[in-house]
């Protein structure tokens, strides 16, 4: 008979421990190898969530060690609430959102149905689609900076070249509404491959038998892109939608840097208003009401969301 | 309380005896900015004479407030040594993030009567006035002007301005005349290169727009409060005049700055005027040992003036006194630190670093002027510096004036009127919130 590893550890395990490990139920075994994330959820997640739901109710001030710190109720949810500024910044959030998602969406879809009919030079057309992606959003506000330079950027120049417009007559980080759609602009240039690519595995995915029957009930290609490609497709879309929705309400560095949120409040964004008001004015207490809401919004939204991305699926 | 205890010890140990410390390293937090170059210079001396040795944290000016006072906030012991910036004096003395030296100044014979008044107010006392000091006045500074010495002089633009105003081309005596004169300049023609009239601060993250606007706002007159301490501002900070100064400061924004010039701060407006694309600049005092030296646009081609008077003589201040940070296990070899800073022979070799040393020694001294080409003009500045709020919730007193300007000035919503009522109104909230009104 051979001697295994497993018998030799067997052997040499202590039968005392031997025995205590063997009284141990499944679900006791599986609870030990939980505990530590369960613990490390609950420390770092959960606790501090219901801190800040507590912190909410207060008016307290992290640089204010000394101060006493009232219950104020639902004061802060009312200011904020009721505040036509905080209003401003989430209609600014919203439609930063929305138009990076619905160009994100178009663009990459469209990418993702050219990259997938296989050509030469398509791994390369590929990977240079997705290089932005893997930039860092320092970086890429950096660079973008410097193409929207009016005197030096190569936007402007090519606004110029095109339109006659003299390109240091305008700005596009600057007053007059451009500021909003050039943040859109980087946003789509950076994300759209991330979409890109998950598209890419949903068309992917669909068997080719499925086109070959329905060249065989002579439906065009118009009718198959529309009843065979986008339906097996959206579920894929449908979740890259999800990430980049959550990922852009969050969105913070990349703006920082194009345009601080301004000019005047012009690109202020919800989370980096937030940022202002609890790292820089440090209202713990207003803040941690800021967050509760934008926290009920994204995961009330995000929820919706996902129930509709499983009726799809199930389709 | 617990400051002035460890102030009192710490100053029983200077007095006993320098030598009496262990040999430590201690850490300066700072601005990365040129000065802060010759800081670490200077600091070789202490080294030498001390023992200890000096490790420096300078973090760029957009960061600096954001950085540290989350340093201090946290009880971090990153610093032991803080050059704060002067509106952080409120908050570091009532939050205790600063040790107060008056038993340690008056141990070792450190006398507030040697430094300019107006720099120990501005960068040492809290409350303001009091003789209660949180800081050593480091760096003198404020907000200053500089233009291209060459093309003012130059006979063909001279006689392009008379004809073109009927006036001779000069330093501006007013900040109207600044006006006309950046406006002579916009889009003109110099040298096969078309050059702009004027950078000024416009920048929205940090604090630029407001130093920038308050240059105007101080020289129309502007005033925080009708009565200071009163927290009465109504007809003070909305005033006709502070109204009129800020409709000046949107038009020098819109007729003569280059293009693109809306989030423009202290590094931007150094690039415009060292590029050449500008006539005039503004900027802080602390950058003219650079820029006089800079080989392409300093020397014969520039000068200098102080910010110009329109209904009084004002400037906006800048500069910062140096802290022992209460966190920091070394206080008393940062307290040697600061007492062999105080002598007048290291403050001398400071000024000549490019430090703005705020000591009467240098200051005082009857051939400073002639020290460098912009040392007549800091004195005059610092004789009318205005400050900001130096309050404990001076952050969210500036962050809301930079959105009202910013808002006002580069996006154009609104009037200054509004902007201003706008401003009062956040400022009362502030206010309510801190139980002060």
């Amino acid at each position: 008979m051979t001697d295994t590893p497993a018998d030799r550890l067997a052997r040499a395990t202590p039968p005392a421990i031997a025995r205590r490990v063997r009284g141990l139920g499944d679900r006791a075994i599986a609870w030990i190898f939980v505990a530590p994330t369960i613990f490390l959820l609950l420390a770092i997640n959960i606790f501090p969530l219901i801190w800040t739901v507590r912190l909410s109710f207060t008016n307290f001030a992290a640089n204010r060690p000394g101060r006493e710190v009232e219950w104020v109720g639902l004061r802060n949810y009312e200011r904020i609430l009721t505040d036509e500024r905080i209003w401003a910044n989430m209609q600014t959030t919203a439609h930063f959102l929305f138009w990076t998602l619905f160009f994100q969406v178009v663009i990459g879809f469209a990418l993702a149905w050219l990259i997938n009919r296989r050509f030469r030079g398509n791994d390369l057309a590929t990977t240079l689609i997705v290089l932005p992606m893997m930039l860092s959003p320092a970086v890429v506000g950096n660079f973008w900076t410097f193409l929207y330079q009016p005197q030096i950027g190569l936007i402007n120049y090519t606004v110029e070249l095109f339109t006659g417009i003299p390109a240091s007559s305008f700005s596009m980080l600057g007053p007059g509404g451009l500021a909003k759609w050039s943040i859109i602009i980087v946003d789509t240039w950076m994300w759209t491959p991330f979409v890109m690519l998950i598209c890419l595995a949903g068309l992917r995915s669909i068997p080719d038998y499925i086109y070959e029957a329905a060249e065989i009930d002579r439906a065009s290609k118009w009718r198959q892109f529309w009843t065979l490609t986008v339906p097996m497709v959206l579920p894929f879309l449908m979740l890259a939608v999800l990430f980049r929705g959550i990922e852009n309400f969050k969105m913070f560095d990349m703006v920082v840097l194009l345009t601080g949120g301004g000019p005047g409040n012009e690109t202020l964004l919800a989370s980096i208003d937030l940022k202002r008001e609890a790292f820089e004015k440090w209202r713990t207490g207003y803040s941690s009401a800021y967050a509760i809401i934008l926290f009920v919004t994204v995961f009330g939204l995000a929820s919706i969301y996902v129930k509709a991305l499983n009726r799809v699926r199930e389709r | 309380m617990k400051s002035r205890y460890l102030g009192a010890s710490a100053a029983v140990a200077i007095a006993a005896g320098a030598g009496s410390v262990q040999a430590e390293t201690l850490t300066l937090c700072w601005a990365a900015w040129d000065p802060a170059n010759a800081l670490v210079e200077l600091s070789k001396d202490f080294e030498a004479q001390s023992g200890h040795s000096m490790r420096f944290e300078f973090v760029p000016w957009p960061n600096f407030a954001d950085r540290m006072l989350n340093e201090l906030n946290s009880g971090g012991k990153l610093c032991d040594l803080l050059i704060g910036d002067s509106q952080w004096i409120g908050g570091g003395a009532e939050n205790g993030h600063y040790v107060k030296l008056n038993d340690f100044f008056d141990a070792n014979g450190i006398s507030m009567d040697d430094f300019m008044p107006a720099t120990v107010y501005a960068y040492s006392t809290w409350p303001k006035g009091t003789p209660n000091y949180y800081a050593l006045p480091a760096m003198g500074d404020a907000n200053g002007w500089f233009y291209r010495k060459d093309w003012f002089t130059d006979p063909e633009i001279m006689a392009a301005y008379k004809e073109a105003t009927g006036e001779e081309l000069r330093e501006p005596q007013s900040q109207r005349e600044l006006m006309q004169i950046a406006k002579f300049f916009q889009g003109r023609e110099i040298d096969g290169k078309t050059v702009y009239g004027v950078s000024i601060f416009t920048e929205r993250g940090s604090e630029g727009i407001t130093m920038g606007a308050t240059g105007a706002l101080y020289a129309w007159g502007f005033k925080y409060e009708n009565t200071p301490g009163s927290y009465d501002m109504e007809g003070a900070v909305n005033s006709p005049e502070a109204v009129e100064a800020l409709e000046f400061y949107k038009e020098l924004y819109e007729c003569c700055t280059p293009p693109g010039y809306d989030n423009a701060y202290m590094e931007q407006s150094l690039d415009a005027f060292k590029s050449g694309q500008v006539a005039m600049a503004m900027n802080w005092f602390a950058f003219f040992p650079g820029l006089y030296a800079d080989p392409n646009t300093g020397g014969d081609k520039i000068d200098f003036f102080v910010n110009p008077p329109q209904n009084v003589a004002a400037s906006t201040l800048g500069g910062q006194g140096i802290s022992v940070v209460s966190y920091s296990d070394k206080q008393d070899a940062a307290l040697e630190y600061i007492k062999w800073f105080a002598q007048p022979e290291v403050q001398k070799k400071w000024w000549s670093m490019g430090g703005y040393s705020c000591h009467m020694s240098v200051l005082g001294d009857p051939g400073f002027a002639d020290t460098a080409p912009f040392a007549a003009d800091f004195l005059v500045a610092m004789e009318g510096v205005r400050d900001f709020w130096q309050e404990p919730a001076y952050a969210s007193l500036l962050l809301a004036m930079q959105e009202r300007l910013h808002n006002y000035v580069v996006a154009g919503q609104g009037t200054a009127q509004e902007a201003l009522d706008g401003l009062i109104a956040d400022w009362t909230e502030i206010f309510e919130d801190e139980g002060k009104l």
